[in-house]
Order: structure tokens, then sequence, then C-alpha cells
């Protein structure tokens, strides 16, 4: 089980109030778990990666265990505290004005 | 009693507005979408309960939002706009070629008799269609694929395709314009597109009479004379009475002919209204006095409508899709400002109130005349 914490936005687009619980199927990556995401709440498709190129979104950030994981690898294994869901994928509207 | 909805899009979110046809009290729901920007909202002529809202954001990109019962519930659709097939390069802002990428939806145009089929103009300046109520969408590529379409730069606001206007009386005839390439009209349904803009003159491009190149900033047309279109441009107010085949200017005794906003009375085919703001760098009104200007003879001779309207200290500016129309027996007319006031008169521009004023900064306001 994956925990992920949505931006406040985000969470509303989707309609949830608290972290979301995803099951992964495979290695925890931060595609495998943006594909469960995106799967369960279709929503959420192109908010927080391109559509097309499946970057990340310039202003939204990956944190866990107090480190920025935005800049590893698509495929890259997540942290086994997020694997294991002793901790969150947080999902960060990075800090900019406007 | 008939009523009118008004549909406020603003930088943090979208308001809905509704009245009698009195239109002296107004409930006001809002904000839908709070903290996004929302670049337009629009319903169907023909089914007014069906809205579509374009929602955008800096951080998560571009949403599409559909109600089917008047604003008061929302879904999201498909926001996926993809061009159609290599999508090419236009020109940067230091001339070298730039790949198109999409950036936002500026306006949402949906269908004279379809509540499902719905235009999107989008940044960078491309058409889009959807057949399916928001659930997919598809680039009309042809007008990007127009020849010229490697020459298109953006103006300062991006290189954006913000004006759909469809033709009632002929359903393969679309116009749209983008800033800065110009008019474009297709005559077979969006399939192939040519550049209308013979007669348009700026200064501001190294041949002030080219093909493409003007920063068109608004058309309007009266859905009973569709030949007769009405154009706000950089500088100058231009008016077309063969549907774009040359234009001519209308500024006549407009004391500035720069805006953004330009719309045309419901019942009278000559009576359009414009905002004058100073220049293209102070982007107010002339001396801090709002004022709206109706011409009653389709341009060249016009007055000023200031009855209620701030005239001292009054530096807002009224945006491209934010001013409106209703149509009810006497003529309602209504903008909104980048300070956040939506004015409306219910009586064709002579008297103004404002029916909401501490909104966000207002990027576009839409009416819908209700049964």
């Amino acid at each position: 089980m994956i925990r992920v914490e949505l931006p406040a936005h985000l969470r509303t687009l989707a309609h949830v109030a608290d972290e979301v619980r995803l099951d992964v199927g495979g290695p925890a990556t931060q595609r495998s778990v943006l594909d469960a995401l995106e799967a369960r709440y279709p929503m959420l498709r192109g908010t927080i990666r391109d559509h097309v190129t499946q970057r990340r979104r310039p202003f939204v950030r990956f944190f866990a265990c107090e480190q920025d994981l935005s800049h590893e690898l698509p495929d890259a294994a997540l942290p086994d505290a997020v694997a294991t869901g002793a901790e969150p994928l947080l999902v960060v509207g990075a800090m900019a004005g406007g | 009693m008939s009523g009118v909805r008004v549909l406020v899009g603003t930088r943090k979110g979208a308001f809905v507005l509704e009245s009698d046809g009195k239109r002296e009290r107004w409930e006001v729901s809002g904000p839908h979408f709070g903290g996004w920007e929302i670049y337009h909202v629009k319903g169907s002529p023909v089914e007014p309960k069906r809205l579509y809202a374009s929602q955008s954001s800096g951080w998560f990109g571009q949403i599409i939002q559909r109600s089917d019962d008047g604003g008061r519930t929302w879904a999201t659709v498909d926001n996926k706009f993809t061009y159609d097939g290599i999508p090419g390069t236009h020109q940067w802002y230091d001339g070298t070629p730039h790949p198109w990428e999409f950036k936002r939806v500026w306006h949402l145009e949906p269908s004279l008799t379809d509540p499902d089929t719905v235009y999107a103009g989008v940044e960078d300046a491309a058409l889009f269609k959807s057949t399916d109520g928001g659930q997919t969408w598809h680039e009309l590529s042809g007008l990007r694929g127009h020849g010229s379409g490697p020459r298109w730069q953006p103006g300062a606001g991006g290189m954006c395709l913000h004006t759909v206007v469809l033709d009632p009386g002929n359903p393969a005839r679309i116009f749209i314009a983008i800033s800065a390439a110009g008019a474009f009209r297709s005559d077979d349904g969006g399939a192939t597109w040519r550049p209308i803009n013979q007669g348009l003159r700026s200064a501001q491009i190294p041949d002030p009479t080219a093909d493409v190149g003007h920063c068109v900033h608004r058309i309007a047309m009266h859905k009973a004379r569709p030949d007769v279109l009405f154009m706000q441009k950089h500088w100058d107010v231009m008016r077309t009475d063969n549907a774009g085949e040359s234009w001519h200017e209308v500024s006549g005794n407009l004391p500035t002919d720069f805006g953004f906003a330009i719309d045309v009375h419901a019942h009278e085919p000559d009576t359009i209204y414009v905002v004058p703001i100073k220049s293209d760098s102070e982007h107010y009104p002339l001396d801090g006095k709002l004022s709206v200007y109706r011409s009653r003879t389709g341009g060249h001779e016009w007055e000023a409508l200031s009855n209620g309207l701030p005239q001292r200290d009054c530096y807002v500016n009224v945006l491209r899709d934010a001013m409106a129309v209703d149509a009810l027996d006497s003529c309602g007319v209504y903008f909104g400002t980048t300070g956040g006031q939506v004015y409306a008169s219910a009586d064709a521009g002579d008297h103004w109130a404002p029916i909401v004023r501490d909104l966000p900064a207002v990027l576009s306001v839409e009416v819908q005349t209700l049964p």
C-alpha cells in the first residue's frame, strides 16, 4: 500500500479529503505510483505530469522521507519507507507566487 | 419572467450571477474552482444548463469542467489537447523558430446547434473541437498548418487563439482571431483556413498591411447579419461588410482606439460597444474615467456612456472576453474589470451599476438569457 499526499487543489479536483492509498503492482517508482494514481483518479491526468511527455510539470515536486525526489528518474525505486507505506510520497505545488 | 445568468471567469475562480428580468437584484455563487485561473465560461445556446469552463493553473495545467445544471455542479471532462502530427514551429519573440507548446485554453465556443459540440481556442494558437461534450478533443489542424503558421508570433499575452465566432446562417463558416497573427476564416467547417486581414494596418509590424501578423484583440458579430463583423484591434476599431474580405476603420471620434472588448447590441445590428483604453503600455482608461463608448451607426460616430461608472481615479482594464450582452427586450450590457467589478446596464448602456465589485481580476464575462 502506497500513501500519496496531494496538494490541496488536487485533493479538491479528485474529491478526496485526505491522503490517498494506492495498490501499486510491481516496484514502487514515481511512474508506477502516478500510473496507479491517474488510473484511480482520471481527472488528475495532465496535472502532475504532462499528458504526452510524461515529464513532471515544472511547478510540481515530489518529496518523501525529507528528501527531494523530483529529479530522480521516473523508474527509480522510491525509498523503502514509501514502498512499505510507512511514509507518504508528497506531491507538492512549488512555492511560487500568483 | 425570464432572467439572466452571468458567467464570470476570474484570476482565482469562477462566479455565477443570476437575476430576474429586472436585473436589479443579483445572487452570486462562487468561487467555483477557487484559486484557479478561469479564462472563460460559456453556455450552450441550445441547452442553457450546459456550461463549459476553462480552468488552469501555473502549477497544475489545464482542466476543462462541464456543468449540466447551469453551474450548480461541475464535472471534469478531457483535458488532453494534443497538436495533430508534428507540431512545427512559430516565431519566437527574438525571431527564432519556436516549437508549438500547449499552454492553456483561452476561449470555449459551444456550437449554435448541438450542446455536445464545442470549440476551444488555445495557446499556443490552435483550434480544437469536441463533439462529445468535452470527453475528447481533436485539433482542426488545417488552421495551424496554414502556410503562414511559421510566421505567427506571440503578443505580450502569449500566442493565443482567443476569439471563435460561428456563423448562424452557415454552419460551415467559422471566424477565429489570434494574437498576433490576425483573423482567419474557414468555409468548410474548420478543415481549411485563410487569413482575412486585408485593410488592417498595424504600424507595429514591419509591413503594416501584411497578410498576417496583426494583433487582433476581439471580433463581434450580430447573428442577424453574419457578414458584418466588428473588430477591436490592438489599435483601431474595424468593420467588414463582406465576412472579412476587406476591413475599414470605424474608430471615428473615439478618444483612443486602443482597447480589448467589443460587442454588438442584441437587437440593433448597428449598435456596438467598446471600452477605450489609453494605450498599449497604459492598460487603463483615459484620465482615470471609465466609460463605455456606443455607436448607433455601426461605427464612426461614438458617444460616451459613463452614467454610474467611476469618473475619477479609475485605473482598471477590461479584457477581451470580458464584455457581453443579454437578449431581453431592453438589451442588457455587461463588462468586468481587472479590479474585480462587474458592471451591468439594463438599458443598453444608458445607466450602469456594479452587480458585484470585489472579485478577483475579471478575465471573462458571458451572459445567458434564460427562458
